[in-house]
């Protein structure tokens, strides 16, 4: 045994002589101190990771018997789900994955706003991550067509007339980006490429980038203190806690806990009751007619109300388009001195909570057929949105703010 | 951080339960993605036995079936090509069929259950290519003394008419007899021998 | 943190309850997979009436013999008669362009149809044809108005007719509105007969949607009880790292 254990040392040093693995190994894992006051809310960093390597996996088995052919399409899933072994488990497994992505990433960056993460010196690493979110949503947006069932077909028809509303060149565009004159092999073959490789790489390369941001600059925390600003004798922050073992053997218990949730959905309520997969995708695409009512995923229903809310269809595409990006400009539209919601004024607190609570029923409104009531609603809860972002340097200038304590509260 | 009151124990027992019954759950979690590669219900069912009609097949013809996607040769030997199968006895590696290459009712000299038809597997033992049949009359470059059989151009193994290989040449053993039964005099059944066994 | 959860909980409990095309004026189905006898008999029903027409070409019939619990001889003898094939999939000779002929529309594969329109619906649909003489076929649907397909369980069933009820409309006028389906004539099955075999037919089509669903749910009550055991352990082991912190 003992001598196993020297060949094995012996081995590790012959690789940092040529690889810096334990170098790494400490930087980011057990000499990155992570301040000890972390929350609930810092669970969904690393479960974002964790769906992320589900997604992964799960796809690349997908594309072993997936075809990307509109003649193919909706037959090859229905072979994955009954005569490829286990094809089911892997395939709810990913559209589960799917929707828990957005779960997690939502609440992840709802954390960020909670604690003032975005701000300085985290900007780039918030914008890091807000690029992560967009190419996320590409990402879901590209693989819903795949199935090729009815919600596939229209909800991409419907996104992609988004870009016809381009001034100018918007029809061209639309005719660019479909390949064809209506949603057709040639796009779903197209998505296809885009969903199982451009944008998992570009998203993984931003997730390594996010993840070095956050290790140069170090975790914020619920308090908004800045760990760094007090170290010990030994150069270790008195608030900090190696990150491997404490927040390792931390994130395993979230990560099952997690799992447990995944798996309550994947083998008990796969389709969510039609909202992870969608009833009318049972019905093969038919370009000649549209389903009675559609909607799209969940995760996308907020802009989907911001998008019906505005009469007028270039306005509506803009105003969805802003409804996602205003969240790059947080580090610079926030003026307030302080980090967390903590130690904020009333002003602020308000305000989140008004945008939380526009959110959720912008959300709820995206997925009803519209009517002049919702639509009013819509137009309503849409202004709540944006004058969130657009207040925001008045709000947060002018908020009571409370005094920071020097160090993290810890019982 | 201090080391007071910390029960090593405990923590290297806890440690190695949850590394054991976590590595139990991820060893169980990639038996799903292992079996997602084996042949599904749709490999199986093209795979499953096919019914042929022999009827139609005259001395020295073959036929063609595909059965799993393999070329299954179907031969009927004239009672002269049957007879040049004893003088091939030196010539070939195994003349017995001592290698498991066939159900154990083809294990005779004419390797297989009527003498009169040949049922292999058309793919060469060797790296899977499908070999040629060449008949003795038909013009070739196997020599004066071929007695007919069948030739592989990839790696130029050769075969006499009852798939056994002959000396000194790449392939290692026999053609595959696969297993198969007769429903009939004119109708066999490959890929299932369960009335003979 | 605590509403966050809630509201999360809400979700995932109140989640199945919202199932598929649940609306208001279906029928209950009352579907139970783990009656293998309704199964078989929904089977029977499906390949009789519904297989000359519509195909379920993503289900094999040796599927069907091994979850429903029916022989490969019975299977052929009874349930196979375009095939002989065990191994095949559930088509139809039928071919796309004649059917378009016969009923202005293909009529669609049936395998994931469960899926998409919901049991209740399907049974409230199975339910409610009606004689109309405006249609070609003779037949409409109350859940599926003007339907091509005729109603093929007539004989079973009987002929169903609308009965309207004079009522007077905001304008004052008297108008006939639909209040309910009644009897014109009597089928081979009672009404209660009737509705068991309509209901065996739904069961089957709802297991003809997912056929790994009861054993998904099976594996998944293992891998719960695999994962709360490990949430002990996990939970314990990070408790006895934490005490350094604390």
């Amino acid at each position: 045994m003992k001598t196993v254990v020297k060949y094995l040392y012996g081995f590790r040093d012959w690789i940092d002589a040529r690889f810096p693995l334990t170098k790494q190994w400490n930087e980011h894992l057990a000499k990155y101190y992570a301040p000890k006051n972390f929350n609930f809310w810092y669970f969904f960093g690393s479960l974002a990771l964790v769906v992320l390597v589900i997604q992964i996996v799960t796809g690349i088995w997908l594309t072993m018997n997936y075809k990307p052919a509109a003649d193919l399409a909706f037959a090859s899933v229905e072979y994955i789900m009954r005569d490829v072994e286990w094809g089911w488990w892997i395939r709810y497994m990913h559209s589960t994955g799917s929707s828990a992505f957005f779960i997690v990433i939502y609440l992840h960056m709802y954390r960020g706003m909670l604690y003032g993460s975005y701000k300085q010196p985290r900007e780039l690493l918030w914008v890091f991550g807000m690029f992560i979110y967009l190419l996320l949503m590409a990402e879901a947006f590209f693989g819903y067509l795949l199935p090729w069932g009815q919600m596939s077909y229209w909800g991409a028809q419907v996104i992609i007339s988004l870009f016809a509303a381009v001034p100018v060149v918007g029809d061209e565009l639309a005719l660019w980006i479909r390949g064809d004159f209506v949603v057709s092999d040639v796009t779903l073959n197209r998505f296809f490429a885009f969903h199982v490789i451009a944008l998992p790489l570009l998203i993984c390369g931003l997730v390594v980038a996010h993840i070095l941001a956050l290790h140069e600059v170090g975790s914020n925390n619920p308090d908004g203190v800045e760990i760094k600003n007090n170290k010990g004798a030994d150069g270790i922050p008195l608030d900090g806690i190696p990150f491997h073992p404490y927040y390792t053997v931390k994130d395993i218990v979230a990560t099952v806990v997690f799992l447990i949730i995944f798996a309550a959905v994947v083998f008990f309520a796969p389709e969510m009751g039609g909202y992870f997969l969608e009833h009318a995708n049972f019905v093969p695409a038919d370009p000649l007619k549209t389903p009675d009512h559609i909607a799209p995923v969940w995760y996308f229903t907020p802009f989907y109300a911001i998008l019906r809310a505005v009469p007028n269809q270039l306005g509506g595409v803009v105003a969805m388009g802003m409804a996602t990006t205003l969240f790059f400009f947080l580090p610079w539209l926030d003026r307030s001195p302080v980090k967390s919601i903590r130690y904020r004024g009333w002003k602020y607190k308000t305000a989140l909570a008004a945008f939380t609570v526009s959110f959720l029923v912008l959300g709820w409104l995206g997925m009803q057929a519209s009517t002049v009531t919702y639509t009013w609603m819509s137009r309503f809860f849409a202004t709540v949105y944006f004058l969130f972002f657009l207040l925001m340097p008045y709000y947060t200038s002018t908020d009571n703010d409370k005094i920071v304590p020097d160090r993290v509260n810890y019982p | 951080m201090n080391d007071d009151g910390i029960n090593k124990n405990r923590r290297r027992f806890l440690t190695t339960t949850a590394t054991v019954i976590g590595g139990m759950g991820a060893v169980a979690a990639t038996v799903p993605f292992i079996s997602t590669l084996t042949p599904s219900a749709r490999a199986k069912a093209i795979g499953a036995p096919i019914e042929v009609d022999i009827g139609d097949l005259g001395p020295g013809e073959r036929k063609i079936v595909k059965w799993q996607g393999k070329p299954i040769w179907i031969l009927r030997r004239s009672e002269q090509s049957l007879a040049t199968l004893a003088e091939l006895g030196e010539i070939v590696r195994d003349p017995d069929s001592m290698v498991e290459q066939q159900p154990a009712y083809a294990k005779n000299e004419h390797r297989s259950l009527k003498p009169e038809y040949l049922i292999v597997i058309g793919l060469c033992t060797h790296l899977g290519c499908s070999p040629s049949y060449v008949p003795a009359d038909d013009e070739h470059e196997l020599g004066d003394d071929w007695k007919g059989g069948f030739f592989c151009v990839c790696h130029g193994s050769r075969f006499d008419l009852a798939g056994r290989v002959y000396k000194g040449v790449p392939a290692p053993t026999n053609l595959v007899v696969p297993p198969h039964q007769y429903l009939s005099n004119t109708r066999i059944l490959i890929g299932d021998d369960s009335e003979l066994s | 943190m605590t509403r966050l959860i809630q509201i999360l909980c809400g979700f995932m409990v109140a989640a199945p309850l919202w199932a598929a095309g649940n609306g208001p004026g279906l029928m209950d189905a009352k579907i139970d997979l783990s009656d293998q006898a309704s199964l078989q008999r929904g089977a029977r029903i499906f390949v009789n009436y519904c297989l000359s027409c519509h195909a379920a070409a993503y289900m094999r019939y040796n599927r069907l013999g091994e979850d429903l619990g029916i022989s490969d001889d019975v299977l052929k003898e009874n349930l196979m008669f375009g095939t002989d094939k065990i191994g095949s999939t559930m088509t139809i000779a039928m071919s796309k362009a004649d059917a378009e002929q016969y009923f202005g529309v293909a009529p669609p594969d049936l395998s994931v149809i469960a899926r998409a329109r919901g049991a209740d619906w399907l049974y409230t649909f199975f339910m409610t044809f009606y004689r109309d003489p405006s249609r070609p076929l003779g037949a409409n649907n109350l859940v599926f108005k003007d339907v091509a397909m005729p109603n093929v369980l007539w004989e079973l069933q009987g002929w169903q007719r609308p009965v309207y009820k004079q009522k007077t409309n905001a304008k004052g006028n008297t108008v006939n509105k639909f209040d309910h389906l009644e009897y014109e004539t009597t089928g081979i099955l009672s009404d209660k007969e009737y509705k068991k075999t309509v209901q065996d037919l739904v069961n089957f089509m709802v297991y003809l949607g997912e056929p790994i669903k009861l054993k998904r749910q099976m594996i998944g009550t293992w891998v719960m009880v695999y994962l709360l055991i490990l949430l002990v352990i996990v939970y314990l082991l990070k408790q006895e790292y934490w005490r350094d912190i604390r």
